[in-house]
């Protein structure tokens, strides 16, 4: 690198005789912490741009769905697929990016598996609107929800609909991989770019199909430091009730429920690191099928009570309990049909 | 889902599946619906388990080089290890056979053919989708102990424990009375034969004491059992006797010496005393005596002494206190035996109320020669003879209101009673019975020369024994027992005057049946007798490898069959100790240390100690040896780092979803349409 | 996923106006339910078809997994049996298992899942005639509560909008 700023020009030419691939990155429906979480890459950013260049990613460039439509099938080299897909445009845009990508990752937890999101498909969309557009708590706009083919002061405008419930990337096209949390920590992202610019240069292995990466092969308590021991619990606590959080202590172990024995690892254990119970952003460990269940089986295991209406009490200090066990993999559990 | 080549095979069982499902129908479907799945070979044949229907499986895995069998036919419990090893005969590891049961889960159980059938077809789905994810597994091979724990000194237990010990290996016997002998040592007679009790039991005593091989633990308990078979260890508690035994001689001078005279509830049944210290009856084995601290004077006001002045060797101690032992065994007996009945609860029959109303065993105690009575049949003042005398059967037997079933014994045991009433007295005896139960050898013939000695029959349940006269016609009867009773063969209520009313009553387990059950890890009925391995097939087994049961803590049975029994048991625990190793079915749970997360929540979860943590690695370990494969960890753990070796996730996962693939995924069954057959 | 396989009979589904068959899941514990379930084949005791079995080696084994995979794959109602407590064959493991089961029935009642749907009881060895009972009075009630609402389980075969891959490459191309 010389000292002068390259020009355009420069900037544009691939570095020596390495090739510059092709990334996209979109936003269904998402928060934007999966897109911030990539810039977040800071200066990281820049170096990478020497070896992908970004075609479409609506958070960070001017970039057009019919740009999208015009290039060949398997043009983008890889697509860095965030947000859940509860619209019609969302799955649209799935079926287009997968179409148009080689390599389609779904980015973050709800791509992965519907995140908090997904928490709305417990209710019929009725219900869903009902409480979003409540007339007694929302000023009424008068033209009621707005949806589909809709009049608007410029002309007449095609509004996404919602789709009766949120659904994972996977349960609507083909994933060739995962890369959890919510967000995935920036550490990771930069590691699982290398990675695959390694393994598209054919000097790194190739993930197999289905791989999850940018994450352990364990779950948070391993990256935890606190100290453990065996488990009893005879009622569950909200942080807000304890006097006083022991700082060396195993979370749950105090009763906290903690989802960083079933929540993969990869994270660094942040948060338990911090005070705050994990709350399994992560996802499900290696080979899981269903975050909840394991998440459930694990407290289930460790209460201290035997008699019925003693582990009914128990569980009675739990009051949400598919908020606690599905928080952010309702739209991938079993029931709701799996991850793909 | 793998899909290695799979044959699969539908066994009419005779008539007993073929009458109800249609087997030829379910083999086609198996061969067609099922071949994206492995299945290359479907075929249907009369008796699978035969040889020929061995061949059949044998022949095809060489000619189809099947990776995978299954065969639908009885429970895997009837003949699971006939197919795996015609597998392994011709060379395919045994555990990728499954046998699914369509026999005593759908044809005996089913009526509707159409819907057994499609049922059946579920079944083997579920069978076929789980063996293909069945790895090749070996079994365990563990080492056995030649010695062997018998817990419980009676006829059972000793007879067990003398055939193991002739065979040359250590026996321990732990029996919780000061002397073993059981409940045998406190007959009279025994039927049919009459012979005393006494007579053919205290030789096996005597040998028992006497082998070599045999250690004693008298006056002791267990308090504990870890391990598994081949490997137990036992925790036995020695209670004190106050008598150093090595140095005593069994002269009796302590007993003759105490001036403490209780009411001996135990041996005597309550008809007569014992001293503090005391030996229980005479041809006791081991013949040292025990002091019961509760009754002696010594421990109550500190002074007396009697024994320890008068012992011409000196060995009494007072400073004895509970002792422990460990052993380690290879096969544990439990021969704990029964309790009777307490005919207390039965208020209408005045038993502890009436005095003259005896039960069974305090009748067998009277009527020996060595007992309170010096043998003679008196009334409770242990003077009076009585004129008559009423047998009552089925005291607690065959009775919603106390127990059930029938305690086999009691009808000979009354009239062994009647016969003996009859040599000792000129009292009339009434017998009054429900059925006559007399099926063992010689039974029968016994109940005829009971007959013919002129016991009089009532074949009715007696109502109530009461003291109160009720009807003109009693007068004179006073003072005397009452006996109501329906003969239901002649068609009217008898009340029949007796001076002696003896409750026949039935057996019942230990008071502690289901604790020590438990202790050992074997399972009771409801009713408090231990569940054997199979009723007719393995009648001495428990579920639990290792742990055998002979004799009335089984459930109610007569001398002869206790024998049986404990012979049986021997066998089989010698056969292990001669094989010296025993093959363990793999079924255990394994963690995956790079997935293991040490949160330690299947930590407590393993009632056999086999899940340790490793602190400095930080990871949880599961010993092998110890591990019985419940697979309550494999549930438990939240990272899928410990998996189930033979029932094992995906096992299952892909058997729940074979055996609902005929609901197209969830949705079609209810539908409005039927959903294609594949998407 | 591999796609399901439909068999002649069931493929025709119950139509408006033939009685509702619940497909129940049933988990039976190796030394005491299963067992029971054999003797109650053994004594011909009779009862609904509406059953499927599968044995574990203890109920304990039973994961909530094995449980929503059921009601995911179609089953209409689960049942768990196994050891009495006090003579669970592994000492205390029915326990764990009941508290796994207290636990997934509320979760499934938070997801509109009824709790009569989620079954369990105790049968020893030899409680064949208590088996055959306590299955017939369940698929009674299953019956009386009728099928589960599509949207509640939520198959993803049925719904329209999925573009069901049947054939996905198994490797990625680059």
């Amino acid at each position: 690198m010389t000292a002068e700023p390259v020009t355009p020009a420069e900037a544009e030419a691939p570095v020596a005789d390495k090739p510059r691939y092709k990334l996209a990155m979109y936003w269904a429906s998402a928060c934007g912490g999966c897109d911030v979480a990539v810039l977040n890459l800071g200066m990281k950013l820049i170096e990478f741009t020497e070896r992908w260049e970004p075609v479409f990613w609506p958070a960070a460039m001017d970039a057009k769905r019919a740009d999208v439509r015009a290039m060949d099938d398997g043009e983008i080299d890889v697509c860095l697929f965030d947000g859940g897909i509860r619209t019609d445009e969302d799955a649209e845009m799935a079926q287009l990016l997968r179409a148009k990508s080689k390599v389609l990752v779904a980015f973050g937890s709800c791509a992965g598996e519907g995140c908090i999101p997904g928490l709305a498909n417990q209710r019929p969309l009725e219900r869903v609107f009902e409480a979003a557009y409540d007339p007694e708590l929302n000023d009424v706009n008068g033209s009621g929800l707005p949806s589909g083919p809709w009049e608007s002061p410029w002309g007449e405008l095609e509004l996404p609909t919602l789709e009766a419930r949120l659904r994972t990337l996977g349960q609507v096209v083909d994933v060739d991989y995962t890369v959890p949390g919510c967000p995935p920590e920036t550490e990771r992202i930069a590691e699982v770019l290398s990675a695959v610019t390694a393994a598209l240069d054919g000097t790194g292995p190739l993930p197999p199909k289905g791989a999850v990466l940018g994450a352990g092969t364990s779950t948070v308590c391993d990256e935890c430091g606190r100290k453990r021991g065996v488990k009893s619990i005879r009622e569950f606590r909200r942080i807000q009730t304890l006097a006083e959080v022991d700082p060396e202590l195993c979370l749950l172990e105090q009763g906290l429920p903690c989802c960083g024995p079933a929540a993969r690892d990869g994270c660094g254990a942040k948060c338990p690191a911090a005070g705050a119970p994990c709350i399994g952003c992560y996802g499900a460990s290696q080979g899981v099928q269903d975050f909840g269940a394991r998440l459930l089986s694990a407290y289930a295991s460790v209460v201290d009570a035997s008699e019925p209406e003693d582990i009914e009490r128990v569980l009675a200090s739990l009051p949400d309990t598919v908020g606690q066990f599905y928080r952010f993999s309702l739209a991938a559990s079993l029931l709701h049909g799996g991850r793909s | 889902m793998t899909t290695p080549k799979t044959g699969v095979y539908v066994c009419h069982c005779g008539t007993n599946i073929a009458a109800v499902v249609d087997v030829e129908e379910v083999r086609d479907w198996a061969a067609s619906e099922l071949a994206d799945k492995g299945v290359v070979v479907a075929r249907d044949y009369p008796f699978m388990c035969s040889s020929l229907g061995q061949e059949l499986i044998e022949n095809d895995i060489k000619e189809y080089g099947l990776e995978r069998v299954v065969v639908a036919a009885c429970s895997p419990h009837m003949h699971e290890k006939t197919f795996r090893e015609a597998s392994s005969n011709a060379g395919l590891n045994p555990y990728l056979t499954e046998l699914v049961s369509i026999r005593e889960q759908v044809s005996w159980v089913h009526t509707d053919k159409a819907k057994a059938t499609d049922k059946a077809k579920a079944v083997i789905a579920g069978g076929v989708y789980r063996v293909s994810e069945q790895e090749p597994l070996e079994p365990l091979i563990a080492p056995v102990n030649s010695a062997t724990l018998i817990v419980g000194g009676g006829i059972a237990g000793i007879t067990a424990a003398l055939e193991i010990a002739s065979a040359g290996y250590p026996v321990h016997i732990v029996e919780r009375e000061p002397s073993i002998g059981g409940h045998m040592a406190q007959y009279d007679k025994t039927f049919p034969t009459l012979d005393c009790a006494a007579c053919i039991l205290t030789p096996k005593m005597v040998d028992a004491g006497a082998h070599p091989n045999i250690t004693l633990h008298t006056w002791s308990e267990v308090v504990d059992v870890s391990g598994s078979v081949g490997d137990f260890k036992i925790k036995v508690k020695h209670k004190p006797r106050y008598v150093v035994e090595e140095d005593c001689t069994g002269c009796g001078i302590c007993v003759d010496k105490c001036p403490v005279q209780v009411i001996d509830t135990g041996f005597e049944s309550g008809i007569g005393y014992r001293k503090a210290i005391y030996t229980p009856f005479p041809q006791a084995v081991p013949k040292y005596p025990v002091l019961t601290p509760e009754n002696c004077t010594y421990f109550a006001k500190g002074t007396c002494k009697a024994c320890e002045k008068f012992c011409p060797v000196d060995c009494i101690d007072f400073t004895q206190t509970d002792e422990y032992v460990e052993l380690n065994v290879g096969n544990i007996l439990l021969a704990t035996g029964f309790q009777p009945f307490d005919a207390r609860r039965i208020e209408a029959y005045g038993y502890g109320r009436l005095p003259n109303v005896f039960t069974s065993m305090e009748f067998e105690r009277m009527s020996n020669a060595a007992g309170p009575t010096g043998g003679k049949i008196v009334l409770r003042d242990g003077v009076t003879e009585p004129k008559s005398v009423v047998i009552v059967h089925c005291v607690g037997s065959r009775d919603k209101n106390t127990n059930e079933y029938c305690s086999a014994i009691c009808c000979m045991q009354s009239l062994k009673f009647a016969h003996l009433v009859k040599e000792h007295t000129d009292a009339d005896v009434y017998e009054c019975y429900i059925d006559m139960r007399t099926p063992g050898k010689g039974y029968d013939e016994f109940y005829n020369r009971i007959l013919d000695e002129g016991t009089q029959f009532i074949r009715g349940r007696v109502a109530e024994v009461t003291d109160s006269l009720r009807y003109p016609e009693e007068a004179g009867c006073e003072g005397r027992l009452m006996v109501q009773v329906e003969d239901t063969l002649a068609g009217v209520k008898r009340r029949v005057p007796a001076d002696m009313v003896i409750l026949s009553t039935g057996l019942e387990p230990q008071p502690d049946a289901t604790e020590v059950a438990r202790m050992f890890g074997v399972g009771c009925s409801s009713n408090g007798f231990i569940i054997e391995r199979h009723a007719k097939l393995a009648p001495v087994a428990t579920m639990t490898d290792g742990v055998f049961a002979a004799g009335a803590t089984l459930g109610p049975r007569d001398i002869p069959t206790s024998v049986s029994n404990g012979a049986a048991a021997a066998a089989t625990i010698l056969s292990r100790i001669a094989q010296g190793e025993i093959a363990m079915e793999p079924y255990r749970a394994t963690v995956d240390a790079e997935r293991c997360s040490g949160c330690r929540i299947c930590n407590d979860l393993c009632p056999f100690s086999a899940i340790t943590f490793d602190e400095d690695a930080m990871v949880t370990e599961i010993n092998p040896k110890l591990c019985q494969g419940c697979g309550v960890c494999v549930a438990a753990c939240p990272a899928n780092a410990i998996s189930g070796s033979g029932f094992s996730h995906l096992q299952i996962m892909a058997q729940i979803d074979g055996l609902l693939s005929d609901t197209s995924g969830g949705a079609g069954r209810h539908a409005e349409e039927a959903v294609g057959a594949t998407a | 996923m591999t796609a399901p396989v439909t068999t002649p009979a069931a493929a025709a589904p119950a139509a408006a106006g033939q009685p509702f068959e619940p497909l129940i899941l049933g988990f039976t514990c190796n030394w005491c339910s299963y067992r029971a379930a054999d003797l109650a084949g053994t004594a011909r005791t009779k009862y609904p078809h509406n059953v499927r079995l599968i044995r574990l080696m203890c109920s304990g084994r039973m994961e909530p997994e094995f449980i929503l995979e059921g009601f995911a794959k179609g089953a209409d109602a689960v049942i768990m049996t196994g050891c009495w407590p006090e003579d669970c064959h592994y000492r205390i493991q029915s326990v764990k298992a009941l508290r796994r089961f207290i636990f997934l029935r509320r979760t499934l009642a938070d997801l509109g899942i009824e709790p009569a749907r989620l079954q369990r009881f105790y049968a020893s060895a030899a409680e064949g005639q208590r088996f055959a009972d306590e299955m017939a009075r369940i698929v009674a009630e299953v019956k009386a509560l009728g099928p589960i609402p599509p949207e509640t389980r939520v198959a993803l075969a049925a719904h329209p909008d999925v573009v069901a891959s049947a054939s996905q490459p198994q490797e990625v191309e680059v």
